[in-house]
Formats: C-alpha cells, sequence, structure tokens
C-alpha cells in the first residue's frame, strides 16, 4: 500500500507531524485565512453602512455584503479551520498517520470549489443577496445552495477522515490507554458536525432542486425548522471545537491538566446528547410550534448542555489555576491569574475568549433561547450582538491564538512583528466585545437587525428610535473598527509570517518511519486514584481564584436573567 | 500529563472529583433547574405569553377575511395611498397583511382592551416588530398566526419589519395607534 508514512517531530514540543496531515493542515488553514480577509473586508462595509453616521453602501451593495460577509466568516473561515483542528487532534495528538490522505485532499478541494462557487453567486452575479440564512421563499441562484452543498460534502470528508485517523491511532497502537481530553473535544465537535452537515443535505438539497424548479414548493416553518438544525448546530460544532482548542492551550502554555477528566468528558458528553437542541430557540415566536416543543427543545433538555459550558467555564481556568499554583504562585486568591503569561497572544487571546464566550455570548444566548423572552429579542440587533461574542469573541479569537502556536509549530516560521502580536487579542477581544455589547444594547433597545435605514428617511410611517439607541450604534461603529484594526493585524502576522517568515532551521530535523513514532507498548500503571494535587488552594478547593469568577459569573448571569424578567412583565399583555 | 496527552491513569474514571468542581456543578444544576422551571411558570403566572394559536391558510382566504374587517370597521383612510385606519370593536378578530414591502391596514385599538391580531405574510417571510414596546413575532407565508394582545398605554406605536425581505427591507414600516 503506498501509504505515506512519513513523520517528522517538532523540536520545541515533541509534537509528532505525519507529512500528509502537515500539509492538509496547512492548506485548510491557508483556506481559512483566505476566508477570513475576504468576510474581514466585507465586514468593514457593513459596520461602516450600519453605523448611520457614515451609511457608506448603497442598500443592494449592503444586504450583498452582509450575505458575502455571514457565509465568508460563519462557514468558510471557522470550517477550514476546524478541519485543520480536526487533523491536529487526530493525526498530531494522537502521533498517527492520517487516515486516507488522498480522500481528505479531495475533501479539501470540494471546500473549496463550494467556497468558490457560492462567493461567485453571491458578489459576481449579484442575485443572491439572501443572506446567511437564505430562508425560502426568497430565492437564490442555483450556483448559491450547490457551493455551500458542495462545501458540506467536503467537510464531510473532513470528518470521516479524522474518525478513520482515530481507528487507525487505535489499531497501530500510537497512543496508551484512552484518546487526549482536546481530542475527545475534537470528537465532540466531529460527531456534532455530522448531524449538522446531514440536516443540512436535508434542507439545502431540495432548497436546490427548488432553485432549478424541480420541486414547486418550500414550505417557510419547514425551511426554518430544518435549516437551523444545520444553521445552529454548525455553532455547536464551533463551541466544541473552541473549548477543545481552550483545553489545548491550557495545556500547552502551562502543561495543565484537566482537573478531573471525568468531569471534563462528561461535559463534552452532554454537547453530544443536547447541544443540537438549542437550534429551536431560533423558532421561539414561530407560529404552528407548541410551547411544550419550545420549552423542551430551547432548554436543550433542562439546559444541561448550559451546564456543560458553566463545567467548562470553570474547569478550563481551573486547570491553568491548579497548574500555576504547583509552580509556586499559590498566594491568595489571584496570584496564578496576575503571574500568567499576558503578553503571550496564545494564552491572552484564549483568556479573552473564554471571557467573552461566557459573559456576552453565553449570559445572552441564555436570554434569547428563553421562551417568553425571545419576544423582547427575536430579529433585533441583540442577535448579531450575541453571535459576534459567541463565534468571534469565542471562536474566532481561540483560533486565532492557536494560530500563534502553530506559525512556529506547524509552519516551522518565526512570528513576524511579535509586539504587534502581543497586542492583538487585546484590539480584537476587547473591540469585538464592545461591538457584541454594544449591538445588544441597540437590540434591546429595539433596533431590527439585517436593516439598511433604522432612520426611515423618506418612509411613510417613520419610526424614531430613542437616542441612546442612536449611541450605541455609534459606539458599535467605534468598537467594531477597533476590531478589525485586530483583524488586519492578525492578517498581517500570519500571512507574513507564513510566506516571509524566519524559516526556523533545526539541525537534527528529520521524517521518521512510522514504527518509530509508535507509542511504546502499554505499561501497567499503578492506580493512583487521589485527587493528586499538592498542598496548594484554600479551604480545601485547589482552585480558589477560579470558583470566586465563576461566582461573579453566576451572580451577573442570575441579575441579568431577571432584569429581562422585569422588562417583558412591563410589554403588551399577550395571550 | 495534560490535555493533550492521553490520561496518566488508564482508570481515570474512577478519578475522584475536586471539592471545587462538584461544587460548582451543584450550584450550576440548580440554577439550570431554576431557569427551566421559569418558562413553564410564567405560562402560568405570566402575561406575555404565545397562545400556540395558528391556522394554515392560502393568501386569497386571509385577504378575503382581512377585507371585511376593512369594509367594517374603517374609520379613516391615511397618506396619499389611501391606507385604511380601522378600529375594530374590543374582542374582534383583526387582520394584518404583511407584504413587500408594506402592512395593511393600519390598526387602530383601545388602551386596555383585548384584540384578536392575526399575522400572515403574503409572500416572503416578515418579521413583525412592534416599537417601542419591542415585541417581536415571525411572520411566515401560509401560516395565521393569532396573538391576543391587549395594548397597556395610548399612544402612536410603530410596526417595523425585522425579518430581511430584500432591497426595499427597511421601508416596511407602519402604525397602530392605541386611544
Amino acid at each position: 500500500m503506498a501509504v505515506n508514512r512519513m513523520f517528522r517531530t517538532c523540536p520545541t514540543t515533541g509534537l509528532k507531524f505525519h507529512q500528509p496531515a502537515e500539509a492538509l493542515m496547512k492548506w485548510n488553514a491557508v483556506a481559512a485565512v483566505v476566508s477570513l480577509l475576504v468576510g474581514g473586508i466585507l465586514a468593514l462595509g457593513v459596520t461602516l453602512t450600519r453605523w448611520q453616521a457614515v451609511h457608506l453602501l448603497a442598500p443592494d451593495w449592503f444586504y450583498l455584503f452582509l450575505t458575502a460577509h455571514g457565509l465568508n466568516m460563519l462557514v468558510f473561515w471557522i470550517i477550514f479551520f476546524e478541519i485543520a483542528v480536526l487533523y491536529f487532534a487526530g493525526s498530531t495528538l494522537l502521533g498517527c498517520r492520517l487516515a486516507t490522505p488522498k480522500m481528505a485532499w479531495a475533501g479539501f478541494w470540494l471546500m473549496v470549489a463550494g467556497a468558490l462557487l457560492n462567493n461567485y453567486a453571491v458578489i459576481f452575479r449579484q442575485d443572491s443577496s439572501v443572506m446567511f440564512t437564505s430562508y425560502a421563499p426568497m430565492g437564490a441562484h442555483p450556483t448559491f445552495y450547490l457551493g455551500l452543498i458542495l462545501f458540506a460534502v467536503g467537510a464531510l470528508i473532513g470528518c470521516f477522515v479524522f474518525l478513520g485517523t482515530l481507528a487507525v491511532g487505535k489499531a497501530e497502537k500510537t497512543y496508551n490507554g484512552s484518546i487526549p481530553l482536546v481530542t475527545f473535544g475534537a470528537l465532540t465537535a466531529c460527531i456534532i458536525a455530522i448531524f449538522t452537515i446531514a440536516s443540512g443535505a436535508i434542507i439545502l438539497i431540495p432548497t436546490f432542486l427548488w432553485s432549478l424548479g424541480l420541486i414547486e414548493h418550500i414550505d417557510s416553518l419547514m425551511y426554518r425548522t430544518v435549516f437551523w438544525a444545520f444553521g445552529h448546530s454548525s455553532q455547536q460544532i464551533n463551541v466544541s471545537a473552541h473549548v477543545a482548542i481552550w483545553y489545548a492551550i491550557a495545556a500547552i502554555a502551562f502543561g495543565a491538566k484537566p482537573m478531573s477528566e471525568r468531569v471534563s468528558r462528561a461535559a463534552f458528553l452532554l454537547y453530544i446528547f443536547f447541544l443540537q437542541l438549542a437550534s429551536a430557540h431560533h423558532l421561539l415566536v414561530d407560529p404552528g410550534l407548541t410551547s411544550n416543543w419550545k420549552i423542551f427543545n430551547t432548554s436543550y433538555a433542562m439546559y444541561l448542555a448550559v451546564l456543560a459550558s458553566m463545567v467548562h467555564g470553570l474547569t478550563v481556568p481551573g486547570a491553568i489555576e491548579v497548574a500555576q499554583r504547583e509552580k509556586g504562585f499559590n498566594k491568595g486568591l489571584f496570584e496564578w491569574l496576575r503571574k500568567a503569561p499576558w503578553g503571550n497572544p496564545v494564552f491572552s487571546g484564549m483568556f479573552i475568549s473564554l471571557m467573552g464566550f461566557g459573559f456576552l455570548g453565553g449570559i445572552s444566548g441564555v436570554m434569547m433561547g428563553t421562551e417568553q423572552l425571545n419576544l423582547i429579542i427575536h430579529n433585533t440587533l441583540y442577535v448579531p450582538g450575541h453571535f459576534h461574542a459567541t463565534v468571534v469573541v469565542g471562536t474566532t479569537l481561540a483560533f486565532m491564538s492557536l494560530t500563534y502556536f502553530l506559525i512556529p509549530v506547524l509552519f516551522r516560521r518565526q512570528m513576524m512583528f511579535p509586539l504587534l502580536a502581543k497586542w492583538q487579542p487585546y484590539l480584537f477581544g476587547l473591540g469585538m466585545s464592545g461591538f457584541a455589547l454594544f449591538m445588544m444594547g441597540a437590540g434591546t433597545l429595539g433596533m431590527p437587525r439585517r436593516h439598511w435605514d433604522v432612520s426611515f428617511a423618506g418612509n411613510l410611517f417613520p419610526h424614531e428610535f430613542p437616542g441612546t439607541a442612536w449611541l450605541m450604534i455609534a459606539l458599535m461603529g467605534i468598537s467594531g473598527l477597533v476590531a478589525i484594526v485586530g483583524g488586519i493585524i492578525y492578517l498581517l502576522i500570519t500571512v507574513g509570517s507564513v510566506f516571509l517568515g524566519k524559516k526556523i532551521e533545526t539541525p537534527d530535523f528529520k521524517y521518521v518511519k512510522a514504527r518509530e513514532g509508535m507509542a511504546p507498548a502499554p505499561q501497567p500503571v499503578a492506580a493512583t486514584l487521589t485527587a493528586h494535587h499538592g498542598n496548594i488552594g484554600m479551604a480545601g478547593f485547589v482552585a480558589p481564584g477560579t470558583f470566586v469568577l465563576a461566582i461573579v459569573f453566576l451572580t451577573s448571569f442570575v441579575l441579568y436573567y431577571f432584569v429581562n424578567w422585569k422588562y417583558l412583565s412591563t410589554v403588551w399583555p399577550l395571550s | 500529563m495534560s490535555a493533550i496527552l492521553p490520561p496518566p491513569d488508564r482508570v481515570w474514571w474512577k478519578q475522584p472529583i475536586d471539592r471545587v468542581e462538584g461544587t460548582w456543578i451543584a450550584i450550576a444544576l440548580v440554577w439550570c433547574l431554576i431557569m427551566f422551571f421559569m418558562m413553564p411558570y410564567w405560562h402560568v403566572f405570566g402575561k406575555q405569553n404565545l397562545a400556540n394559536e395558528a391556522f394554515k391558510t392560502t393568501p386569497e382566504a386571509y385577504t378575503r377575511k382581512a377585507q371585511e374587517v376593512v369594509d367594517k370597521y374603517t374609520v379613516r383612510t391615511e397618506t396619499a395611498q389611501n391606507i385604511p385606519v380601522v378600529h375594530p370593536p374590543a374582542g374582534s378578530d383583526v387582520y394584518l397583511v404583511a407584504r413587500l414591502w408594506s402592512w395593511w391596514p393600519i390598526l387602530e385599538l383601545e388602551a386596555g382592551k383585548s384584540y384578536r391580531i392575526h399575522l400572515m405574510s403574503m409572500d416572503w417571510l416578515h418579521g413583525f416588530s412592534l416599537q417601542p414596546e419591542n415585541i417581536n413575532i415571525e411572520v411566515h407565508p401560509g401560516y395565521d398566526h393569532v396573538l391576543t394582545v391587549t395594548p397597556t398605554a395610548p399612544g402612536t406605536y410603530s410596526v417595523i419589519c425585522n425579518e430581511y425581505c430584500g432591497i426595499n427591507h427597511h421601508t416596511m414600516a407602519s402604525k397602530i395607534y392605541v386611544k
């Protein structure tokens, strides 16, 4: 069998890279960054139009930019990067060869073709400004749907290559015992991805046939119901992937091990069981669905998936705290955090991602997903505010942090502009957090999303939004620009380093044969069934600082939750 | 010995849970259950709930019903397009037609009285967004969605579309008057 089994060992980290997996990771990462570049340019147009004082684009161009921005960011940037993460978590972390690299390449090129075709429909044909959601019966050109279908098939192939790689690692015994936690998180993402893509096929294939005229009618409620099993579940892939990356970065930057494998893995398992149910929270104010159905589904079966996120929110910083305390930063509640490497973008980006995702994205997500509260939020600017906190501050920033680790390790280049890199997570993370927060503020005051002109200039029945809402929009525009500067710096650093950065030469660099790359045969390990942390922490808590942070989080959560009920109780009674 | 390596203990699932984790899981679980029970609680004791009343129908049948109400209860017309302003009796069925890119007719309601407002789209998806109350409801073609609403205070309210519906989406706005 002509399988390439050449490995190299990274001299800095000791990670084993399988040659074809390495090439695939690089190409997927490059495709991701190109999508981010396109999406970023479009973001500038969108922000400068919604910022009413500038109001840059005409309506047709605004809706076109918004459609292409959503697709390039939410679909192409994130999923290309996730495929790279899957190959990393599969092949590299298990030290095993990638299963069927040729299939993986076929998947990659399908994804590229799909992304190009979809962008062709939106940007060049200019007849498919139907937004990321493409709600039927509003129709796009057939190439729009075909592009998405090809992309999804390519991503599905990537998922199966990852699963195959797990099987290879097990069969060839490249590791002992269970797969690492990060690989387990990637596996969670992969399982959710397969469910997601299946749902996508169920809705996009009929819609594609409808756009060709082969199917007469697509019911709008059916479309929305099935679409969100695809559209929202794809965001759950991101959650699983970026939580896995948080664990990975905690391990890389601090040598942190999970506080308890059992808790962290159980939390990932809850994601698999319950996270997709959340898709239903897009339908809370739709006709034709019962409250029982809405309540059960959008509570992710009694919030068991929220529980999982709250667990990760504790165990990731908790693992860092334990590692730091064991290194000697054991004073007080927060010495471990103060002495963290805040100048290292791998860590600072990850930590801002964690905080932003929890405080802004997580809390606001639960608000929108509460059946009655959705009435005062649905389709307002609150919604993009929420998902810029989850998908951009959470996922994108986590991916950016991981990139700073991958540039030397995967691309073997020195990072350019280290000083800029130091500041990048702050500019991007804090700018984007402000952007999300101000959007939520404007949304709370009723400003609609996906709207070209909230001033209703020249309208027969104009609506005047309160002055505070206008202030929010202006602050949103300014924060958005700060985030865009952060994004430009990221692109400058990554593109610069990967293509022009100084090559890292290692004298004893060589690829080794597969057999040498295998893990040693399993050794019997004496059972050490204790919570084996030394004498650290306080009051019997190994991570008291994290616990205090968690309680602060919970307090804000509880307060904000009831503030929203209070607000709801003041609007017109409905029954 | 880290999250990127296989767990050192082969039987990691028997490792005891740290106290900090156990405590947090218990607190978080209680909070999750509270949030879950808030929704049924509000259905019983709260005043802002959707009633789940909806019917499948056709644009023709729906327009006919809307026209009947307009014929009966129009009190005046507004703008050069003569959009009817309908003042229906309390408790009656009122039909609001959403289409590219307008709401029809204009409603005039009385504070403290309840009305059965029907929402349906004639073409694509639209979003019923009542401002500044900030009540937002998805409007589908083919589904007649019934809301029983009780306006609380007199004033002029706006209805804007907040589901993207094409190039003139931002022009789709109307009024509801409450006396």
